[in-house]
């Protein structure tokens, strides 16, 4: 049985994905206007996209982003299966604490986390730059990429690998023709996750990186600091569609079990 | 190890003593059996009854514990063998297919895993497609997805039987399939052991398809064997109540060992009156006694035409219950539960019943029919 909703409730719940999607809507409109003042349309162009190619600062951010997004993806995803397995597998003592704690990094206000791993790497001496930016991203992506393996692998059936022991195959061989391909969409899917927080963050690697190492992202904030030109919102455009490729890829395999 | 004299005896699969617990609670406790060279052997027994894990300790997914007995497959001592050192096959409950395989895949995962040549591999696993009844050339490609589950259940039994082992464990095989198919799988299954002569150990909750297909039946409740036999040893001479309740209907008498009376006993009922029972070792004179007797070996009489030599005890029909094949009388009788006789259907439009609800009647069984129960 359905409850009848009164009509203004639908109106409202419009105006509302209206306030959240339109600014986002004429930034992306704005980047295909002829014109170096972003408010007024004087015609289509793909001008602030050629622009972009044209400034080694920004492809120098670009590069930085893929390598720190790679490295951290590689290194997160793999660490986090390995976690996830751990968890799912063995009983041990403060295994629910453990688990608990994976929600923290997610919890934590990025500010906290960029200021503790700012204090974490002064103390031991770590020169600020790509590795910092790389070891921070795996701290906060790695629980994301637990939490949607764990998921997959607690929905796995587990006769799977018992038939496939009693069909002659060893521990190691079980593994690798069997759980990791039944686990496959969950770890691809917690990667493009990954990825995806690592090239949209701000806050935690504006601590972490040095001198000569930001990413994509710092990059298009000095630029804002300096002057609004339209070459902003075709760089942010890109940025928006590449993340929302990578999020409804993630989620498609997460949903297709 | 070598192999001992016993696997030439003909005992495949032999249980001494096995115990497994979880934390406190016993799963299996201290069972043994001997499974022979290609019997159809079922552990039946409700759901924690300890059957599952019975097979499972044979598959060697379980390990007993650790002063819990001896498992042997083929004479050998297996307790900690893995399962892939054991050269057994196994069809699951879930089926168990790899669904990021083809049927042809899953059905060759063994034979890879084993070292077989390719070219062979090929052959055994179009041989083994075709005796399960699946066309190698329509499903060999097909994906598990695909595929409707009896065909799901046919290619697992491929994917065991192409290995061509000595003993295959089969859990709850036919638990999700609609019941003609169910049928009809029985009587493949038990052909398929007989023109194979592989050992089948065959784990169900479901009594009637253990007695359909089985050879020997292990009945387990409580995580030990209540009665081991054949369907008819099990059917026709339940040790315990438990298992007449668990295989088939049964009604249930008490009373108490009064004298011998030619070769057997007079007992005197709890709920008043007499009955006869045959001799047997475990009655004793004043001593208390059960009895089980089926449905189908009881009659009802008016209370003044019961048979001479028959037992009888009156009543008030209940019920008159229409089944089809049978009608199943329920009759109120004081002094023990209600008894259900079933008797054969001769068409109720034409012949119907001469009873209804109210009418007083004889409840009446010849005494040769009478199950003694072991345990009072």
């Amino acid at each position: 049985m359905s409850v009848r909703l009164p009509r203004w409730v639908l109106g409202f719940s419009a105006l509302v994905y209206a306030f959240l999607h339109v600014p986002i809507l004429v930034l992306m409109v704005f980047s295909f206007n002829d014109s170096k003042f972003s408010v007024n349309w004087s015609g289509f162009t793909f001008n602030w996209y050629h622009r972009l190619l044209e400034r080694p600062d920004i492809l120098r951010g670009l590069r930085a982003s893929l390598i720190v997004g790679g490295a951290s993806t590689v290194i997160a995803t793999v660490l986090g299966t390995l976690i996830a397995l751990a968890l799912a597998r063995h009983r041990f003592r403060g295994r629910t604490a453990f688990e608990g704690f994976l929600y923290v990094p997610i919890v934590t206000p990025e500010i906290v986390v960029g200021i503790s791993l700012l204090i974490l790497f002064a103390l031991v001496k770590v020169p600020l730059g790509l590795t910092t930016i790389v070891i921070a991203h795996v701290a906060f992506s790695l629980s994301f990429v637990v939490i949607v393996v764990l998921a997959r692998l607690e929905g796995m059936d587990r006769t799977l690998e018992e038939a496939a022991m009693i069909l002659g195959a060893d521990e190691v061989t079980t593994f690798w023709k069997v759980t990791v391909p039944q686990l496959w969409p969950g770890i691809l899917s917690g990667a493009l996750l990954a990825f995806t927080i690592s090239f949209d963050d701000f806050v935690i690697t504006s601590f972490v990186s040095g001198s000569g190492s930001s990413t994509l992202p710092i990059v298009v904030y000095g630029m804002v600091r300096r002057n609004v030109e339209p070459s902003i919102n075709a760089i942010s455009t890109i940025i928006l569609l590449v993340t929302t490729a990578l999020i409804y890829a993630a989620d498609r395999l997460v949903r297709n079990k | 190890m070598a192999v001992s004299p016993s696997s030439t005896t003909g005992s495949v699969v032999q249980l001494s003593r096995v115990s497994k617990s979880f934390g406190d609670v016993k799963a299996v406790d201290d069972v043994s059996l001997e499974i022979q060279r290609g019997e159809f052997f079922s552990l039946l027994g409700p759901s924690g009854c300890g059957k599952t894990t019975t097979l499972r300790l044979l598959a060697g997914f379980e390990e007993p514990d650790d002063d819990g007995g001896e498992v042997r497959l083929l004479g050998e001592v297996v307790n900690k063998k893995r399962p892939y050192e054991r050269k057994i096959a196994m069809v699951f409950q879930s089926y168990a297919l790899f669904p990021h395989l083809s049927v042809q895949r899953n059905v060759a995962f063994g034979l890879e895993q084993r070292k077989t040549p390719k070219a062979e591999i090929g052959d055994r696993v179009r041989r083994a497609l075709e005796m399960v009844r699946l066309e190698p050339d329509t499903f060999a490609r097909r994906m598990p997805g695909q595929l409707s589950g009896g065909q799901r259940q046919r290619v697992a039994l491929a994917r065991a039987l192409v290995l061509e082992p000595d003993i295959l464990l089969l859990d709850e095989p036919l638990g999700a399939i609609d019941l003609k198919l169910r049928k009809e799988m029985q009587l493949e299954l038990k052909s398929l052991n007989k023109q194979l002569g592989t050992t089948f150990v065959y784990v169900t909750h479901d009594q009637e398809e253990a007695l359909t297909m089985s050879d020997r039946i292990a009945v387990m409740d409580n995580a030990r064997v209540a009665q081991l036999g054949t369907p008819a040893e099990i059917y026709e001479n339940p040790r315990t109540a438990f298992v007449a309740k668990f295989i088939g209907e049964s009604n249930f008498f008490g009373g108490t060992a009064e004298r011998r009376n030619g070769g057997g006993w007079e007992v005197a009922r709890s709920g008043g009156g007499r009955f006869l029972v045959p001799d047997h070792p475990a009655i004793r004179e004043g001593r208390a006694v059960r009895i089980a007797v089926r449905p189908e070996w009881m009659d009802v009489w008016r209370p003044d035409a019961v048979p001479p030599g028959e037992n009888a005890v009156g009543g008030t029909i209940r019920d008159v219950i229409y089944l089809g094949e049978t009608m199943h009388l329920i009759v109120t009788v004081p002094g023990c539960d209600d008894v259900t006789v079933a008797v054969r259907n001769e068409g109720q439009l034409i012949k119907p019943l001469p009873w209804k609800r109210g009418d007083a009647a004889a409840v009446a069984w010849r005494p040769e029919d009478c199950q003694i129960l072991e345990e009072v």
